[in-house]
């Protein structure tokens, strides 16, 4: 695997005046890495990742993402990020390949590419027959799906999902996982938050955040031994413990 | 510019397939041209008025006739009660009550002189106002008449009159209607423009689409003109529904040039949309956008000459228009449709606009945020 950094924090910190929503947090991605997110609600992870992704300025510390440094080139990271958000981000009166193509063209693909682009989508998802239905009236798990491809629709160097199988079922968790595998295979990053323990163990390494603090950072099977815990619910749960914020 | 041909494609293929929108672009001008005019009428008609003739002579007879016989005037009771005709004011079936004294044809006729009384029901400001203002016409002619029938008999001439023969420019029937309808027009532009363009932004911002724009490298004046020029070709539309309309049922036909309407409503849509842009960036959800919008929609409005004449409004109230939008597109229109002026007429009104335009549309760039 490559070996090449494709996140780098030093020291990231975002304040919402006397509250430290994100404290010095410091850590590295490797590219084709698929990092997972840990962290109780309000623990700090979506402003992390806002942050990252150029939609919220740090209030101090520094970030590179795919080589370039956030607070001089947000433009150019967007150019190589791709971002899944916790709401759903697809037009619900647009069809799946009018989606595809708004997001397509607004990242400066031709027509051409666009075109193979849909074919090959609609293919994968096996949605030939759905291809002119508004997105609003497909099931959660499919517009997730589809949101995902869509957010990989450039080709992105690093790929952003935050709580992307939130209120999906079993089944299409686990197809949603298989995307993400073929992803990190063919070389994308993958940053992701989630809340479902069997998700963290599919992670190459997994960062649990606390009060906004990093409280550990290993592969699961490591962070299991270190916490002697059976699963990763074991050792989330006594590390999201010690939280003493509240949610919300 | 191709980020931009995709924006405006999304945008057109949104718009065309809500039914809301379509439906409301032709209803609005329909209704609202139809039924606004009847609504802003000035004129007062069926002043309700009961008579209380203490006197019952042939003069307070022939007065009360005088009165009756115009279109203006309903008498709704001829009574010798005072208190009864009181009562009627009070159940609101009275507008006017006019009073004529005992000895009324006596004191005309020996003394020369004599008062009538007149009491208004003025919880209807405007119709006690103008029912007042005709009743005394009606009574100073009364006493033109009565006297010149009195001087003539002895080979002279009455008191000499002045006549003022008044001619109406531009609108020689006084028709109101010519007059509101290009003002109501304005409104229209004015309020589609302005709650679309406020709205959509937020819709996006509600649906969290607007997070996934702000991630793409897409610029801020992309973004923002992906979402005018849509705005900016339904105004027209609507625009040109509307002067069909007044063309159809009030047979208005511009006398100035159509292209001078148009020219100025370009450029007007462009300030009304950024101040709606502008909203849209201040405001957090639709509830917000809607309630900020109506508030300055309504002060405009207001405030922008159609109802009540600017020149008659306190001096700060006046130079408040001096920045209102609307009242540059009220004053060009009725300039352009009922006086026929040209585009040079009209200079100074475009160049304000788009000043107008320039600071709201730079406001709205410069206060969407990308990154927060």
């Amino acid at each position: 695997m490559n070996r090449e950094v494709a996140i780098s924090v030093r020291e990231l910190t975002k304040r919402f005046g006397d509250f430290t929503a994100v404290n010095a947090i410091t850590f590295d991605v490797m590219q084709g890495e698929i990092f997972g997110f840990l962290g109780a609600n309000g623990a700090g992870k979506t402003t992390a990742m806002r942050m990252l992704c150029g939609l919220s300025f740090p209030t101090s510390g520094s970030a590179t993402v795919g080589g370039y440094d956030l607070a001089t080139d947000p433009e150019k990271i967007k150019r190589s990020i791709g971002y899944m958000s916790q709401k759903f981000s697809l037009y619900d009166d647009l069809s799946i390949v009018e989606n595809i193509r708004y997001y397509g063209g607004i990242y400066g693909l031709s027509d051409r590419e666009i075109k193979d682009k849909t074919d090959q989508l609609l293919h994968t998802l096996h949605l030939e027959d759905q291809a002119k239905a508004m997105t609003g009236s497909l099931p959660l798990g499919w517009k997730q799906k589809i949101a995902f491809s869509v957010a990989m629709v450039h080709q992105p160097k690093v790929v952003f999902l935050d709580e992307p199988t939130g209120g999906v079922d079993p089944v299409t968790r686990r197809e949603f996982w298989t995307m993400i595998y073929e992803a990190a295979h063919a070389g994308t990053t993958v940053f992701v938050t989630t809340h479902y323990m069997d998700e963290a163990e599919y992670c190459d390494r997994v960062c649990i955040m606390v009060d906004g603090r990093i409280e550990a950072l290993d592969t699961p099977d490591r962070l299991k031994d270190q916490f002697k815990s059976a699963n990763m619910e074991g050792v989330f749960i006594q590390l999201a413990r010690k939280a003493t914020r509240t949610d919300g | 510019m191709r980020a931009l041909r995709i924006l405006l494609e999304k945008e057109f293929r949104q718009i065309f397939r809500n039914p809301a929108i379509l439906r409301l672009m032709f209803m609005m001008p329909t209704i609202q041209l139809l039924l606004l005019p009847l609504a802003a009428d000035y004129e007062v008609k069926q002043v309700k008025v009961c008579v209380v003739d203490f006197d019952r002579s042939s003069y307070s007879q022939r007065l009360v006739h005088k009165v009756t016989s115009t279109d203006y005037f309903q008498l709704v009771d001829y009574t010798d009660s005072y208190d009864k005709a009181l009562r009627y004011v009070e159940s609101d079936e009275a507008d006017v009550v006019l009073q004529i004294p005992e000895g009324f044809e006596k004191h005309l006729v020996k003394e020369n002189e004599v008062t009538v009384f007149m009491a208004l029901n003025a919880i209807n400001g405007v119709k006690a106002n103008l029912g007042g203002a005709y009743l005394r016409t009606i009574i100073n002619d009364f006493n033109g008449e009565v006297r010149v029938e009195w001087l003539q008999p002895h080979g002279m001439n009455a008191q000499p009159v002045i006549g003022v023969e008044a001619i109406n420019w531009y609108n020689p029937l006084m028709n109101y209607k010519i007059y509101m309808v290009p003002g109501i027009l304005v409104i229209l532009v004015t309020m589609v423009g302005g709650f679309l363009s406020a709205l959509n932004i937020v819709k996006e911002k509600e649906a969290g689409t607007i997070e996934q724009i702000n991630v793409t490298p897409i610029h801020k004046y992309q973004f923002v003109l992906g979402k005018l020029i849509p705005f900016w070709v339904l105004g027209l539309v609507i625009l040109t529904i509307g002067l069909i309309i007044s063309w159809l049922a009030y047979g208005i036909v511009p006398v100035g040039s159509l292209l001078t309407i148009y020219i100025f409503a370009a450029v007007y849509l462009l300030a009304v949309l950024g101040m709606g842009l502008g909203v849209s960036t201040l405001a957090n959800n639709q509830q917000q956008a809607m309630l900020l919008s109506f508030f300055l929609m309504m002060i405009f409005i207001l405030l922008g000459g159609l109802y009540t004449s600017i020149d008659s409004m306190p001096r700060w109230a006046q130079v408040f228009t001096w920045f209102n939008p609307v009242t540059y597109f009220i004053e060009v229109m009725r300039m352009v449709v009922l006086k026929g002026s040209s585009l040079f007429d009209i200079r100074w009104h475009i160049a304000i606009v788009f000043l107008m335009a320039i600071v709201l549309n730079g406001f709205a760039v410069f206060n969407y945020r990308k990154r927060s």
